[in-house]
Formats: C-alpha cells, sequence, structure tokens
C-alpha cells in the first residue's frame, strides 16, 4: 500500500483523471474548466492531456451547460459538468429537476443519463453574493437524482469516480473550503463504502453528531474539545444526501439516546429537518432528547464579514450538545 | 443570412399550380406521381389521427390531447426528408413527425390517456419522447448532435419547436452553443402564430428566422403549408448539418387551425376570419389539387387513402381503449436505475398497505360465506 498526500481538491482532479482514463465516454463540461483549469483548479491539466473534444469549455450558459450535458448523455456519453459556484445553478435548476431527474422515470427505465454535475458549495472563503450557497435541499428533494458530498480528500478521490460510474444523475457538492485541506491515502485501494453509505468517522457513547461536506470538519473538532470536557461524541458523515442512510444514524442514536444535525444551509425545511423526522419515528423510544438542529440562519447568505457568525463553528454545535445532554 | 424574407419558399401554390423555382426544385427532382402520393397519404393520414384523438378526448378516451391540425405539411415535409439515422428532438404536438418516423399510433395515445409519461423507446425510431417544457429539447438536440460530431457519425439531429420557444433562454442557448461546436443540428420553428392565445408578434417583432443572423447562423423561411417546399428546405439542410456545414436555422411558417389543447378556447382570442383565411391555405388540399391537375386523382388511389386512415384511425382508437391501466406498485419504478433504499421503502411499506385491503375483502368474503352457510343449515 502507497499512500499519497493531496489536497482535496487535488484529490477530485486525480479522481476524474481516472474516470477520463477509464472510459473514453467521460467528458468534462463547464466554463473555464479547460486552459484555466477550473477556477478552482480542480480539473487542471485535464485538458492538456486528453484534449479538448474531452475536456470542453462551454459558453457561459448553465441550462445550455446541463442541456447539452443531458443530450450528449442520450448518445452515449457521460458528461461530467461543472457549475462555477453554487449560485449560479440556478438557471440550469430546470434542466436538472425537469429533464435530468425525470427521464429515467419517464422512459420507463429505457434512457438512462448518467450526468454528474459538480457544485462547489458553501461559504467561509470571503466570497461576494451568490459564491456560497448551499442550495443541496432543493436537489435531494427532487426524485431522480442522487446528492453527495465528500469532506476528505480520500472520499473526494472515490466518490467523484462512484459518481462518474453511476448510471443515474449524481448532483456531487464539493465543500469549498476544505479544497486546500489535506489527507493521505492510497489511489490504488478499492473505495470502502458505496456512494449511498454514511460513515462514522469518530467513535463515541454520549451523544451523535451528523454532519457533511465542510461542516464535518467542525464536527470533529467538536468532538476533540468535548472529549476534554468529559464527553464522548460520535460523529457521522453522511456524504450521501440522496438517498440518506438512515440505518447507520439509527444504530449510533439507538447506542447514545442523542442527535444533533449540523449544515450550512438554512435549518428551515434543510436536511436536518428530514434527518430528526426519520430517526424521531424509528427512535423514538430510545432518545433521551429531542433532535437538535445547528444550521445556517434562515436568511439570505450574508455578506463575508458576517458570515462566521451564520456558520455553524464547534462552540454552536457544542452549545446544541449541552443542551441536549442537559435534557 | 437569411433566405426569402418576404417571400418564403414556396413549390405549390394554394390552387395547386406548381411554383418554377430551380434552386428548390431541384433538391425534391425524385419527387415523382408515386412520391407525391405518397406525401398526400401522410397528410391525410396524419389529420385523421388527430381528428380521432381529438374525439377520443372529446368522449373521455384521453386525458388531452394537443391537436396539429393544419400543421401536416410542417410535419410530414420535414420528417420525411430524415434519414432513418438522423434524430429528432419533439415537442407534444409532432404527432406526424413521430408517425414518420415509425412511432405506432396505439403507443402515442399512452401519454395522453395518462397511462405512461411516454411508452416509446427514442433509440428504436430515433426521435424523443415529447417535450413539455417548450424550448427544452433544443438543447437536447444540440448536445445529442455535439455527441454525433464527436463519433463521427454523418448524421443529422433535428430539433422541432414553437415560435412560443423562441422566447424560451433554453432556445437562445443553443443557437449559442450548436454555432460554437459547429454542431449538426437543424433548428425548424414550426410558426403556427399562436402560442396558446398570445400572437406570434409578442414573441418576436421582427422575422423570426431573423435571429439566426446573431448567431452568425444561416436561416430560411418556407410556406409550411407546402409540403414540398419543406421537404426541400429540409433536405437541403440535413445535407449541409451532415456535411459538416454548421447548423442552420428552418422558420416554417404555419398556421394552428385548432385550439392549443383540447382544453383551450381559440375563439377567445382570434377571429373566425383569420382562420377562414388560413383554411385556405389548408396544406392538403393545396396537394390534392395538384394532383388534380396533374391527373393523379383516381378513384383507386383515393380509396387506399380511405382504407389507410381508417385503420390508423382504428389503431389509435383501440390502442387508446385497450391500454391497460398501470398497476400501483408501477410508481415506484425507474426512478432510478439501482436500488435506492427510500423508493425501496415506499414502495414496501404502499405494497403491504394495498395487501391490508386485499385482506380485509378476503375477510369480508369469508365472513359473507359463513354467515350464508350458518343460513343454509339453519
Amino acid at each position: 500500500m502507497t499512500t499519497t498526500k493531496m489536497s482535496l481538491g487535488a484529490a477530485l482532479g486525480a479522481g476524474l483523471r481516472r474516470a477520463l482514463d477509464r472510459d473514453r465516454k467521460v467528458v468534462i463540461m463547464g466554463e473555464d474548466v479547460g486552459r484555466l483549469g477550473g477556477v478552482f483548479r480542480v480539473t487542471d491539466t485535464l485538458q492538456k492531456d486528453f484534449g479538448d473534444n474531452r475536456v470542453i469549455d462551454t459558453p457561459l450558459a448553465e441550462s445550455g451547460i446541463i442541456g447539452t450535458a443531458f443530450g450528449m448523455a442520450l448518445r452515449g456519453y457521460r458528461p461530467v459538468c461543472e457549475i462555477q459556484f453554487d449560485g449560479f445553478v440556478y438557471p440550469a435548476f430546470d434542466q436538472i429537476v425537469a429533464q435530468v431527474a425525470k427521464i429515467h422515470y419517464r422512459t420507463r427505465g429505457r434512457v438512462t443519463v448518467p450526468i454528474t454535475i459538480r457544485i462547489p458549495y458553501g461559504g467561509g472563503i470571503g466570497a461576494v453574493e451568490h459564491h456560497s450557497e448551499s442550495p443541496e435541499a432543493y436537489f435531494a428533494h427532487t426524485a431522480g437524482l442522487r446528492v453527495v458530498s465528500p469532506s476528505n480528500p480520500a472520499d473526494a478521490f472515490h466518490m467523484i469516480q462512484q459518481s462518474v460510474a453511476a448510471n443515474d444523475p449524481v448532483v456531487f457538492f464539493e465543500p469549498k473550503r476544505r479544497y486546500w485541506d489535506t489527507g493521505e491515502f492510497d489511489p490504488d485501494a478499492e473505495p470502502d463504502l458505496p456512494l449511498h453509505r454514511a460513515r462514522v468517522v469518530h467513535e463515541g457513547v454520549d451523544a451523535t453528531i451528523v454532519a457533511y461536506g465542510s461542516v464535518v470538519a467542525t464536527a470533529l473538532s467538536a468532538a476533540e474539545i468535548a472529549a476534554d470536557e468529559g464527553h464522548s461524541l460520535e460523529v457521522i458523515d453522511l456524504r450521501s444526501l440522496a438517498p440518506i442512510d438512515f440505518d447507520t444514524i439509527e444504530d449510533s442514536v439507538r447506542k447514545t439516546g442523542r442527535l444533533v444535525v449540523t449544515h450550512e444551509a438554512p435549518k428551515f425545511l434543510g436536511l436536518g429537518a428530514e434527518i430528526a423526522a426519520t430517526i424521531s419515528e424509528r427512535c423514538f423510544y430510545q432518545l433521551d432528547a429531542p433532535i437538535l438542529r445547528v444550521g445556517g440562519f434562515d436568511v439570505p447568505y450574508p455578506p463575508a464579514r458576517l458570515e462566521l457568525h451564520h456558520l455553524p463553528d464547534a462552540d454552536r454545535l457544542l452549545d446544541a450538545v449541552d443542551r441536549s445532554l442537559a435534557a | 443570412m437569411v433566405d426569402n424574407i418576404a417571400y418564403p419558399v414556396q413549390l405549390i401554390q394554394p390552387d395547386g399550380r406548381r411554383v418554377l423555382r430551380p434552386d428548390y426544385t431541384s433538391l425534391v427532382r425524385d419527387i415523382g406521381t408515386q412520391q407525391l402520393r405518397s406525401l398526400y397519404e401522410d397528410l391525410v393520414v396524419t389529420r385523421r389521427m388527430d381528428v380521432e384523438a381529438t374525439a377520443l378526448q372529446r368522449q373521455g378516451e384521453m386525458g388531452l390531447w394537443a391537436p396539429m391540425l393544419g400543421q401536416e405539411a410542417a410535419q410530414v415535409g420535414s420528417a420525411r426528408a430524415l434519414r432513418p439515422d438522423d434524430y429528432a428532438f419533439i415537442t407534444y404536438r409532432e404527432h406526424a413527425v413521430a408517425y414518420c418516423r415509425g412511432v405506432d399510433p396505439a403507443v402515442m395515445a399512452h401519454m395522453w390517456r395518462g397511462c405512461a409519461h411516454s411508452a416509446w423507446d427514442p433509440h428504436e425510431v430515433n426521435v424523443t419522447n415529447p417535450a413539455i417544457v417548450v424550448g427544452s429539447q433544443g438543447l437536447h438536440a444540440t448536445g445529442y448532435a455535439i455527441g454525433a460530431h464527436l463519433d463521427g457519425a454523418e448524421i443529422a439531429t433535428i430539433a422541432y419547436f414553437g415560435d412560443g420557444a423562441i422566447s424560451q433562454g433554453d432556445i437562445a442557448e443553443a443557437l449559442g452553443f450548436s454555432m460554437s461546436f459547429n454542431a449538426p443540428v437543424v433548428f425548424f420553428c414550426q410558426n403556427n402564430h399562436w402560442a396558446i392565445s398570445e400572437p406570434v408578434h409578442l414573441q418576436s417583432p421582427a422575422p423570426i428566422a431573423q435571429r439566426a443572423a446573431g448567431y452568425g447562423m444561416p436561416a430560411v423561411r418556407v410556406d409550411g403549408n407546402d409540403v414540398l417546399a419543406v421537404l426541400a428546405v429540409t433536405r437541403q439542410a440535413t445535407q449541409r448539418v451532415r456535411e459538416g456545414g454548421g447548423p442552420i436555422f428552418i422558420e416554417a411558417i404555419t398556421y394552428r387551425m385548432g385550439p392549443h389543447t383540447t382544453s383551450d378556447d381559440p375563439t377567445r382570442y382570434r377571429s373566425a376570419a383569420e382562420t377562414e383565411a388560413w383554411k385556405a391555405r389548408d396544406p392538403i388540399d393545396r396537394v390534392r389539387r395538384l394532383l388534380d391537375r396533374e391527373g393523379q386523382l383516381d378513384e383507386t388511389f383515393l380509396a387506399h387513402i380511405q382504407d389507410a386512415s381508417d385503420r390508423v384511425a382504428a389503431r389509435l382508437r383501440s390502442g387508446t381503449i385497450d391500454a391497460p391501466d398501470p398497476a400501483p406498485l408501477d410508481l415506484f419504478d425507474n426512478v432510478y436505475s439501482a436500488d435506492h433504499p427510500l423508493i425501496d421503502e415506499e414502495r414496501e411499506q404502499y405494497a403491504a398497505y394495498l395487501a391490508g385491503f386485499k385482506d380485509a375483502e378476503e375477510a369480508e368474503a369469508f365472513g359473507r360465506n359463513e354467515e350464508a352457510t350458518e343460513e343454509a343449515l339453519s
């Protein structure tokens, strides 16, 4: 086993390189993905190595990117589309939810559109408006789409390849403030989990925290602080936002009896609400406290100088954990 | 860049006389009497299909139908220009295109009856299931054409849309993308003058075909009620894109004689005089007049057309009425191509719920039997 140390962004690029190598029908398309390598450089050098028929710079039109990818998928291609920033996906919303998500159902299984839609999402990088949003609930709410978000380089490397290989369309949320976080993994090892499974990333017995994408690191630091204070927290990295691996959460909550769900997205009607409702149904008699949610506030994403108040941090998470433990 | 803005290409006049246009007649030189009769047959048969479907809707056998009355020539002429390996992207009104591509009229009915969103395999006949969101298919056709181009396939892709759809961003984006990638796609706009109740001048104060020029794309206007002219310009366009000449835009000027759908009431927004004026330009009448002028309208042929129309109408009718309702649990099929825990759980729960009714019915039936037995014994 040879491990390599890589940033999350570089791991995504390495995963895409593998996908391009493995299947000549895989094409990457989006704004600035070619010579520039994407504004976050995730596709750096791919056009140089695979040519501009495989790594395609598109006109600046998000609906156009997804709509043409849909047509290419009908022709047998596996497009990987990059939407440059979360707040730019809305012009493509119709093509994603009305066309890409529904064609398999509409044609009673005769047509598959294996499209991967990469969206750098979330805040914490001091960006301007429309560059820091968390629109994952819109897509998780749409039948026909799979929605995932890795939190670390190893998962990023494997999950992007699993998404490209999946025959269903996958909306792939990349935690942009973790692009530069590094981690070690063995690129030649098989992925240890299928795409739809969650992972326990920190074991504990007093309470469970469910997180995904950008806030997994926040949850892990909260667990470390809690350990110093004598509380043992279990942290679950959801990885797949649709479907949600409720079994893994249920197993943990049956052990700890307490659950806190966290995400950057606004709390109202967010994924936390779905998780709280379902785990309440499944674990009503095992719960020792109400399920709590720590999310972004129900406001438009604020200016950068306010974002540290908006984004869940370890203190807000621990405050919720304290309330749960006190119940 | 736009051919014939003021005088759209026409090869047959409304009174059945031919128009001398050597530049376009050369494209349909092979259309002799037999071929013209065959085009006429498709026009008559597809109109009959349309009338039958409208009747089926009125009789409660279909939930909805979008009549294409008046647009037969635009659809038959363009579809008959396509080769089997070309690919057509259609909307909910392109019944004649689907028919000419080989879609079984009995299968077409399923969507309108509500048995399925769509029922045919697009890859078997190289025509997509009807797009309902107008304009979306322009991008799909462009993407398909880009894929075909990358494959080195010498085929044409054709995107059908109406005058309403030109206001949608997706059509604008499709025109842009197709030029950027030199995609082998024909944009075929049926300007039928009305987008439900909105007249074409609300979508565009200028001739629609002029829009293509802004993208650097050539365009041609054609009399959409002239099957021969539509055949000619579509052949020219598909030939161009197959040879790598890049995308091209056709505006077929036609008229929707009927309502937008069977739920619409066109008398609320347009005059009878306007409809009457277009009736004089009927796409079927003019081919019949041409055949008549040339002495090709004999009894045997007319009987054959009648017979073909009756057969297709009967097929549509039986296909509609006999279409089985899907089973309740079909609801959960084909949402995803692989297992999905949420769908699997919901299917299982709903199956158990339905089975509960079955048990109750059986219990009830059993109870009645018990009572009957007791009564009989007493």
